[in-house]
């Protein structure tokens, strides 16, 4: 009970930390005053409220963290901030006459933090900006992680900041540092971030957006979420320039962020060449968008080459990098080709980027290892560790890895069945479930891109969102909590 | 300050993890990745697997912005490849290299600029020894540390209940010896700091560190403690590096040393190592029958100093219930010291302390000469030299009741050319005096170096 009040004064510390980011959007209301400056104002006060409640009535109790308490901390972090993070939507909605239901705005809420995209709200171009706005905000913190930003500012954590750094950052190895310090490397990471989101946003404006909706598409587009200022998305847009910037950042956003980093330190893209991820994920991207496209052309949904290369590209990039853009809406195309996609969506992203899945880093590793594998039927006596960059790789790391794989594949059968079971017909449940745990957004069917999750009764929504988490969390933080040896003292 | 370290043996877990909390970004590197697990799951520094003679392994480390190297893998002849290729390849400011082999250490030429480039070596071994020498030599005391070169202790010693001292306040204490420089800094009762007011009355049983001219020591301490006997017999289990450079010391010393050793090819070495008056034992420190027949109730001092902690805590509560006057047990584990000392263990010397002792001052910024760790490493007394004028400095021109001190931390005593002050709060501090202060955390550390740096219009 001790270790969970000292890890909730951490939670009541992000939460305030959280809070003021909604700083951003009230501004926002206030000075356009677009109808949504009350909930805005209560929602930051509440918000604030409830963190600083949680960390002074905690106070007594603050502690150094134990490796242990990541995981009850970030699972904690990552229940506590949608919630948060919903009040300006429930307020907004309640008094504009048009009540959202609690899972909704949970939903979105999750749905933004965990950078998947999949909105359940409809009428998005009638929305205040300020509601925009916080959308976006939420996917461009979920990104890189509010921990990993709590870990960057606050100096508390110290040496827990390490496990919740591990807790919450994607990949299955983690131990390679940037910087000797954990805060710094933290801080190093958010720098990249925000100098390549200023990019981002400076070229969506150059390209034709708004400020507003460039900074709006930034943010979204660097945290690979996907939420979109309008209904349609990028069709609204119809514009070349504008989906090839998306297009461009999105790439970016799905390596590495050390990666970046490393590039950037020494000033040679020799980075990329040497991270194990760069290389694979840029050629998966580059022969499926052709392979795509081409498909597109020859079924004849697109008469035109050039046109069917546009929209084959972008949809390939949009969802094999879990953002979700649509600059077309093609749940209209041969059903294999989305459902290709989605399952693509859930390999191609690098570990350390904002994208979901399992990450490419994963396949790369398992690929390895059934190679070492079959050369050992073949040469009994050959030693063949699985290395990366010539580095042998911890067997504690591959065997984490195909449990994490068994993980993946019995989470979605489950999530599926359990989907079915509500009456979903078959290809809207399983590319739900697969939109969510991927965090990719819009699925087939009603889900699509050009559709929303309102269709979602509540309990098929908390399905979702519980696929959200665990995907965004990659399972073990989450799962590690429901087993009763954790709990035992 | 960015420190590498390479090793993560006994020696390079303990450098790193005395140096992590105090602002320094620290890498360690090692072949051995266990230790590196270890390392990193507990501290906030980095871990590169590799080898740390390799440039692209020292690379990765961030060799490159290192301010600081501290080579402290097992063998010599690595940590001294290492040291020159920080020096040549990345001209790293300072490199510090543990050496094992006291011949290195006579060939200042092979050490030089022109040798390994190694700007200072540590030896733990060297360090431990002299220690456990100057417990001898000061039966009375629990810890004895040199400053000045030598010409100022820094003392911790135990109040005994017979004490002309003890139930005496402070101020009777500088009234009773008129013709000692001395000054109490701190008072520890039950394992806690007291603050130290010149009313405060000492206690039996305190443990009381104190700074003394070194000419004086042996009349100080006499003045808290009973004085005991003079220490004739001294029985010494382990015969590693540390009990044959300890027992070589003693027996020039004329102390009657008994070495008992359990490997017997090891024991053979040590018979044709050491003077004809050590006598080797072959046999275990833990074994009661050999320790009665030889005469363990006699021997003034018993030190176990094997490389197992446990065994040396062991066959020192065996010791002492067999009736060695005093026991002193060299244990490695930090948690193990804190629960031994001032239980039947009379001393529990830690060597990663010692070595840190040697350390500090590479690693402490202003112009630190000396730096020791005191009581079980919890506080700290460096010997600092004030520079500059009143202007760019913050102590010189400066009365020591000027001087924004962290809370409990004071001015010991002050060396100024061959003269030893002991100040009082009108002291005035003038360039290049030698400081020397005591600071009872050391996390307060940060703030007394800042007071020692000389801003940067002096130069």
């Amino acid at each position: 009970m001790k270790r969970l009040l000292a890890i909730a004064n951490v939670v009541g510390l992000t939460m305030m930390l959280f809070a003021s980011t909604m700083a951003l959007p009230m501004i926002m209301a206030l000075v356009y005053a677009d109808g949504a400056e009350d909930a805005f104002v209560d929602g930051f006060l509440i918000a604030l409220g409830i963190g600083a409640f949680l960390w002074i009535a905690t106070r007594r109790f603050r502690a150094e963290l134990r490796p242990r308490d990541g995981f009850p901390l970030v699972t904690l972090v990552w229940l506590g901030l949608p919630l948060l993070a919903s009040i300006p939507l429930l307020i907004y909605f309640d008094r504009a006459g048009i009540p959202l239901s609690f899972t909704d705005a949970y939903f979105e809420s999750m749905s933004g933090l965990t950078t998947t995209g999949a909105t359940i709200l409809t009428g998005l171009d009638t929305l205040p900006m300020s509601i925009n706005l916080w959308r976006a905000t939420l996917v461009w913190v979920g990104g890189m992680g509010i921990l990993v930003l709590a870990v960057a500012i606050l100096p508390l954590l110290g040496v827990g900041g390490h496990q919740v750094f591990r807790a919450e950052t994607p990949g299955p190895m983690k131990d390679d540092r940037l910087t000797p310090r954990i805060a710094s490397t933290a801080k190093a990471l958010y720098a990249v971030y925000v100098g390549l989101s200023l990019l981002c946003f400076l070229a969506y404006r150059v390209a034709g957006l708004s400020w507003f909706e460039a900074w709006c598409h930034m943010a979204t587009t660097m945290g690979l979420g996907g939420f979109s200022t309008k209904d349609e998305g990028f069709a609204y847009f119809d514009s070349l320039q504008v989906e090839i910037v998306a297009m461009v950042f999105m790439v970016i956003a799905g390596i590495n962020f050390a990666t970046h980093f490393t590039a950037w330190r020494y000033r040679s893209p020799m980075a990329y060449l040497r991270c194990p991820e760069a290389v694979p994920y840029l050629v998966v991207l580059a022969v499926t968008g052709l392979l795509v496209s081409l498909g597109l052309y020859l079924s004849g949904v697109y008469p035109q080459a050039l046109t069917a290369l546009r929209f084959g590209v972008f949809t390939t990039i949009s969802v094999a990098t879990t953002t979700g853009y649509a600059n077309t809406d093609y749940t209209l195309w041969p059903l294999g080709i989305p459902l290709f996609l989605l399952v693509l969506s859930g390999f191609a992203t690098s570990a350390g980027s904002t994208g979901g899945g399992i990450k490419m880093i994963r396949v790369v590793l398992l690929i390895k290892q059934v190679r070492a594998e079959l050369v050992t039927m073949l040469h009994p006596h050959a030693v063949s560790p699985v290395r990366i960059n010539g580095r042998v790789v911890d067997p504690r790391v591959l065997s984490s890895v195909a449990a994490f794989m068994l993980v993946y594949g019995a989470s979605i059968l489950i999530l599926t069945a359990i989907m079915l079971g509500t009456g979903l017909p078959p290809e809207e449940a399983f590319s739900a479930v697969l939109a969510t745990i991927n965090n990719t957004g819009p699925a087939l069917g009603r889900f699509g891109p050009m559709g929303s999750f309102s269709a979602l009764t509540d309990f098929q929504a908390w399905v979702c969102i519980f696929a959200m988490l665990i995907g965004r969390l990659e399972f073990f933080t989450v799962l590690i909590l429901l087993t009763p040896t954790f709990w035992r003292r | 300050m960015k420190i590498l370290i390479l090793g993560a043996g006994r020696v390079g877990t303990s450098v790193a993890e005395n140096l992590v909390s105090e602002q320094n970004d620290i890498t360690v590197i090692d072949t051995q990745a266990e230790g590196l697990r270890y390392l990193q799951e507990r501290f906030d520094l980095r871990v590169v697997h590799g080898d740390g003679t390799q440039v692209s392994v020292l690379k990765a480390a961030g060799i490159e912005d290192a301010d600081l190297f501290i080579a402290c893998a097992a063998r010599d002849s690595a940590n001294l490849v290492a040291c020159k290729i920080a020096r040549v390849m990345f001209n790293v400011p300072r490199r510090i290299a543990r050496v094992r082999s006291a011949e290195f250490a006579e060939h200042a030429e092979l050490l030089g600029d022109n040798g390994f480039c190694v700007d200072a070596v540590i030896s733990p071994e060297r360090s431990v020894t002299n220690y456990l020498h100057s417990l001898i030599e000061f039966p009375e005391a629990l810890q004895v540390v040199e400053f000045a070169s030598g010409r100022v202790s820094v003392l911790t010693v135990r109040v005994g209940a017979g004490s002309p001292m003890a139930n005496h306040s402070l101020d009777s204490l500088r009234e009773a010896w008129p013709d000692v420089s001395a000054r109490v800094v701190d008072v520890v009762r039950d394992g806690r700091a007291v603050q130290a007011g010149s009313g405060t009355v000492i206690l039996p049983g305190d443990e009381v560190v104190l700074i003394v001219d070194t000419r004086h020591a042996r009349r100080a301490i006499r003045q808290l403690r009973v004085a005991e006997k003079s220490v004739r017999r001294i029985m010494i289990a382990g015969g590693g590096n540390i009990g044959m450079r300890l027992a070589r010391k003693l027996a020039e010393d004329n102390y009657s040393v008994r070495l008992i050793e359990r490997d017997a090819a090891r024991c053979e070495f040590l018979s044709t190592q050491l003077p004809n008056n050590v006598l080797v034992l072959h046999g275990s420190g833990t074994d009661e029958a050999l320790l009665t027949r030889e005469n363990i109730e006699d021997m003034d001092t018993w030190i176990a100093l094997t490389s197992d902690d446990e065994d040396n805590i062991m066959s020192s509560l065996l010791a002492k219930r067999l009736g060695a006057r005093k026991v002193i047990a060299l244990i490695n584990r930090m948690a193990y010291g804190e629960l031994m000392q001032g239980s039947h263990i009379d001393i529990a010397v830690s060597p990663s302390q010692a070595t840190m002792s040697e350390l500090l001052r590479h690693v402490r910024r202003g112009d630190v000469v000396v730096a020791h760790r005191l009581r079980q490493g919890v506080a700290e007394a460096v010997e600092a030299i004030a520079h500059g004028d009143r202007k760019t400095s913050k102590v010189v021109g400066r009365r020591v009741s000027e001087i924004r001190l962290p809370t409990g931390a004071s001015i010991g005593a002050l060396v100024r050319g061959d003269e030893i002050i002991m100040p009082d709060a009108n002291t005035q501090i003038e360039a290049d005096d030698h400081v020397i202060v005591f600071v009872p955390t050391r996390q307060q550390m940060a703030r007394v170096e800042k007071l020692f740096q000389v801003s940067a219009s002096f130069f």
